[in-house]
C-alpha cells in the first residue's frame, strides 16, 4: 500500500505492525509523535502492547531492560537528550544481551540548546555495544524498523534506528507499507533461553561481576558485536526476497568508475545523489558513499568503496570534539592504515544543529575534491563546512 | 586460573544459577551486633520486614533469633522496633 507519511508515522506504523509485547518511552521532540502515536494505536485497541509511560528516559530504558529480560520484544523512541540520559542503562542492556530496538531521532545534544538534527546524540552512544542503523529516507526508517527487531534478536544485542529529526521525522514522503500480517510473519516469535519470569528455572541475571568474570563476559560481548554484519546481511537479503526492497551495508551510488566521492550518514545521502546525478549530467565523474549500518562499522564494506576513488570527501555531521574531526573521519583514517591503496581523505564537519546542506553546497565540494585530485595532496584535512569565518 | 572458564563457554547474557548469595556470608562485614531480648519481643515481625539482608529468623510466625551469619549490623531492625518494646539493642562487635 503506498502512502504518504512523516518520518515518525513511518516509525510509529512499523511498530503497531510489529505489535511489540511492551513499549516504555517517554516522549522529546523530535521524537514525541513516535511515542505519541504509538499510544494512540494502544488506546485505539489496534495492538496488544502493554505501554507503559514512564517518569524518565532513563526510567523508560530500564522497564525495557527489564521486560526484555522476562522475553518481551520490546521498543522504545528517543532523541538527544533523551537518549543521554537513557545512556548508563544503553551499555546495561547491551551487556545483558537484550534485543531492545530503539526509533531514534537524530538532533544535536546540547549545548547550546537546540532542537534539530545532527548526529551527535547517536554517535555520543556509539560505544554502547548497539547496533546503529541510519536511515536516507522515510521508507528505509520504515523497513529498518522491522528488519532490526529480527536483527536484534538474531544477534542477541539492542538495536537504534535512526531517522534525521525534522528533515525526516516531520518530512512527509510517498512510502510503500508492507501488509499488516506480512510484518509478524517475517519476524516470527521472539525465543528466549532465559527468562526471569520463569520461576521453575529461576536465574540470577546482571551479578556483581568481579577480576575474575568480568572480562569474559565483555570479551563474549565484543564476540557478539563481530558476528553482527552477517546476520543484518541475512535479514536484509530476506527482507529482500520477500519484499522486492534490497539494501545494502554500505551504499554505492554511481562509485566503479568515479574519479571522487563523498561518504555521508542519514538523509544526506539523498540531496547528494542529486548532486551526483547534476554532475553526472555534466560529464563528472563523481559518486557517493553512504554508511546504512555504522555499528558495527562495516569494515571490508567500506574499504572496498573507498578504494574506488582517488579523492574521499567525508561528510560528518558530527564532531568528536578531540582535535581530529568527525566520526566517520576518524573510522575510515583507521581502516585505511593497512590498505594497499589509500585515496585522499579531507574531513567536512556540516549540518551542526539543523543547518541545512543544499544540492549546490555538496556541488561545491566535490569541485573542491576534484581540485585536490589535480593537486595530489589535501590542503586542509577538516574543515568546517558552511560555518561563518571557517 | 585454569579451573575457571573461558569467555566461549559461559552463558550469553550475564546469567548465572539462583540465589547464588546465599554462599556468601557477609556477617563478617558486622562492626555492631544486634541482641535480641526474647523476653521483651512482642514478635510483630516488623524487624523481619525490614531486615534488608533476611537475618531475622521467624518460625511459626515467632521471632526465634538473628541469623549472624548474614546480618551485617545495619541496626535497622533496633531503629524499628516499636519504642514502647525495645527489645533489640546493638553492641560493639569485640574480638
Amino acid at each position: 500500500m503506498i502512502v504518504a507519511r512523516t518520518g515518525n508515522e513511518a516509525m510509529a506504523e512499523a511498530m503497531r505492525q510489529i505489535n511489540p509485547d511492551v513499549v516504555a518511552a517517554y516522549p522529546i521532540t523530535p521524537a514525541t509523535e513516535v511515542v505519541q502515536l504509538f499510544a494512540k494505536f494502544v488506546s485505539d485497541g489496534k495492538v496488544d502492547t502493554e505501554f507503559v509511560p514512564a517518569e524518565s528516559e532513563h526510567s523508560a530504558i530500564s522497564a525495557c531492560c527489564g521486560a526484555s529480560a522476562a522475553g518481551a520484544r520490546v521498543m522504545t523512541s528517543t532523541a538527544s537528550q533523551g537518549l543521554a540520559l537513557m545512556h548508563e542503562i544503553l551499555y546495561i542492556a547491551a551487556g545483558l544481551r537484550l534485543p531492545i530496538v530503539i526509533c531514534l531521532v537524530n538532533r544535536s545534544l546540547s549545548s547550546p540548546i537546540n532542537i534539530h538534527c545532527d548526529h551527535s546524540d547517536s554517535l555520543g552512544s556509539r560505544d554502547s555495544g548497539w547496533i546503529q542503523i541510519f536511515s536516507e529516507n522515510t521508507q528505509e526508517a520504515y523497513d529498518s524498523t522491522i528488519q532490526a527487531v529480527k536483527i536484534a534478536e538474531s544477534a542477541l544485542l539492542p538495536a537504534m534506528v535512526t531517522t534525521d529529526g525534522f528533515i525526516l521525522s516531520h518530512g512527509m514522503e510517498r512510502i510503500e507499507l508492507l501488509n499488516d500480517q506480512d510484518v509478524p510473519k517475517f519476524l516470527g516469535e521472539r525465543k528466549v533461553k532465559y527468562s526471569l519470569l520463569d520461576v521453575d528455572n529461576p536465574i540470577t541475571l546482571g551479578p556483581l561481576d568481579l577480576q575474575d568474570y568480568f572480562f569474559e563476559h565483555k570479551r563474549s560481548e565484543i564476540d557478539a558485536m563481530n558476528n553482527v554484519l552477517p546476520i543484518i546481511e541475512k535479514v536484509q537479503k530476506e527482507f529482500g526476497d520477500r519484499f522486492g526492497r534490497f539494501y545494502p551495508v554500505v551504499d554505492e551510488y554511481k562509485l566503479d568508475d568515479a574519479e571522487v566521492a563523498i561518504l555521508v550518514m542519514g538523509s544526506t545521502g539523498g540531496t547528494a545523489k542529486v548532486a551526483v546525478e547534476r554532475l553526472r549530467e555534466k560529464g563528472k565523474k563523481v559518486g557517493l558513499i553512504r554508511a546504512r549500518i555504522y555499528r558495527p562499522f562495516p569494515k571490508s564494506h567500506m574499504l572496498n568503496a573507498l578504494k574506488k576513488v582517488d579523492v574521499v570527501g567525508i561528510m560528518d555531521r558530527s564532531d568528536t570534539l578531540s582535535t581530529l574531526g568527525g566520526h566517520l573521519y576518524n573510522d575510515c583514517r583507521s581502516i585505511l592504515y593497512d590498505s594497499d591503496k589509500r585515496p585522499l581523505l579531507k574531513n567536512f564537519i556540516y549540518g551542526l544543529g539543523g543547518r541545512d546542506i543544499t544540492i549546490e553546497e555538496i556541488e561545491s565540494i566535490y569541485e573542491n575534491l576534484f581540485a585536490l585530485k589535480k593537486a595530489g595532496k589535501v590542503d586542509k584535512d577538516i574543515v568546517y563546512f558552511g560555518v561563518r569565518e571557517e | 586460573m585454569s579451573e575457571k572458564k573461558g569467555w566461549r563457554e559461559l552463558p550469553i547474557g550475564l546469567v548465572t544459577e539462583p540465589a547464588s548469595s546465599k554462599r556468601f556470608e557477609t556477617g563478617d562485614w558486622r562492626s555492631e551486633r544486634p541482641i535480641w531480648d526474647e523476653n521483651k519481643c512482642i514478635h510483630c515481625l516488623i524487624c523481619w520486614i525490614y531486615c534488608p539482608d533476611s537475618a531475622i529468623i521467624v518460625k511459626d510466625e515467632k521471632v526465634q533469633g538473628i541469623d549472624y551469619r548474614y546480618c551485617k549490623g545495619c541496626g535497622i531492625c533496633a531503629e524499628e522496633c516499636p519504642p514502647k518494646v525495645k527489645a533489640i539493642t546493638m553492641v560493639r562487635e569485640e574480638k
